[in-house]
């Protein structure tokens, strides 16, 4: 059961890490995910992440909830649950200390040259993301034509992301990827 | 996100498009998703601690659920040989949802010329994304000079 614990502790500490430098969320923070998840704990595969990472996609729900399929593949379903807790708790508990003065400092200049200081690096990390994933998922010239195919149906066209992800499943399926 | 503007100012009128607007603002320089935030702030305005509390699990609750049982699926069944294409496939196509994400941001925020925000998101992509250094260690050695660019060009 020790091993358990340990692998328990490992993951509420990454995870509370992750939620209090995950500015401009979850996606943002998926590097880090990756830093820790695969590079230093080695709890699964490059290719596993991007899958799950590809699965939380697909699911209705905030972004966040990624954490819970991670926490899942490492842990089952108390891993789930500890994961999703230590990345909600702390950034929650903060909004909800701001939620209590908000009305302080809705206007005030420093908030709007934060928030003009956290757009471009918010850019940045979910573009490291995105990096992390294709390098992971584009193995093959088919893969890499599925991606461009995504990537233009979401750029492009309102069409809901699902369908790119729909299609991309169907064609693997079928054998053809 | 886009369904919870909808319901919150469209449908039931819980907040005006600008009280909508400031508190995303707000929520958006917080650490933590925006949607999660928001509801924290939305739910505290609502009905106090108790609203907080109701809206986070109401938000995160059902799709948590829903992640475990995909979970359990992924790990009974990820490496048949007849659905492996199917991950491979999807792992693919949401690589390029990120990068319509991102390419999405840089033409709402950051277009135009040449701008400082611009070396900024491109160090944070190097840092974080090429080099792979710990998201801290970015953010320490980054967000300082953002926030003084950011400052120097609102004067």
């Amino acid at each position: 059961m020790s091993d358990d614990s340990d692998v328990y502790l490992a993951l509420l500490a990454s995870f509370a890490a992750c939620s209090l430098i995950a500015v401009g969320g979850a996606n943002a923070v998926v590097p880090e995910m990756h830093r820790q998840t695969v590079d230093i704990h080695q709890w699964l595969s490059d290719r596993t992440f991007s899958e799950l990472f590809a699965l939380a996609q697909a699911a209705p729900g905030p972004n966040v909830v990624f954490v819970a399929l991670l926490g899942h593949y490492v842990a089952g379903v108390p891993g789930a649950l500890i994961t999703m807790f230590a990345m909600c708790a702390p950034s929650c508990t903060i909004a909800y200390g701001v939620a209590r003065v908000i009305d302080r400092f809705k206007e005030a200049p420093w908030r709007i040259v934060i928030e003009a200081a956290l757009v471009p690096m918010t850019i940045g990390l979910i573009a490291a993301s995105a990096l992390i994933v294709a390098r992971a998922a584009d193995r093959s010239a088919a893969t890499v034509a599925i991606t461009a195919a995504s990537f233009a149906l979401c750029y492009w066209t309102r069409v809901t992301p699902l369908l790119a992800l729909g299609l991309a499943g169907f064609l693997g399926l079928m054998g053809l990827v | 996100m886009a369904w919870s503007r909808r319901i919150i100012v469209e449908d039931r009128r819980w907040l005006t498009p600008e009280e909508f607007n400031q508190q995303l603002a707000v929520c958006q320089i917080l650490p933590g998703g925006n949607i999660l935030n928001f509801s924290v702030m939305f739910g505290y305005r609502a009905g106090g601690t108790l609203g907080s509390l109701a809206a986070v699990v109401g938000l995160i609750g059902p799709p948590t659920l829903l992640m475990i049982l995909a979970g359990m699926l992924y790990r009974r069944f990820g490496d048949l040989p007849a659905l492996r294409g199917m991950f491979v496939g999807l792992a693919a196509a949401a690589a390029g949802l990120l990068i319509a994400t991102v390419a999405k941001m840089v033409g709402t925020t950051v277009k135009g010329r040449l701008r400082p925000a611009h070396l900024i998101a491109a160090a944070t992509f190097v840092t974080a994304g090429v080099l792979r250094w710990p998201l801290p260690l970015v953010i320490v050695a980054v967000m300082p000079v953002s926030i003084a660019l950011a400052w120097w060009e609102r004067r």
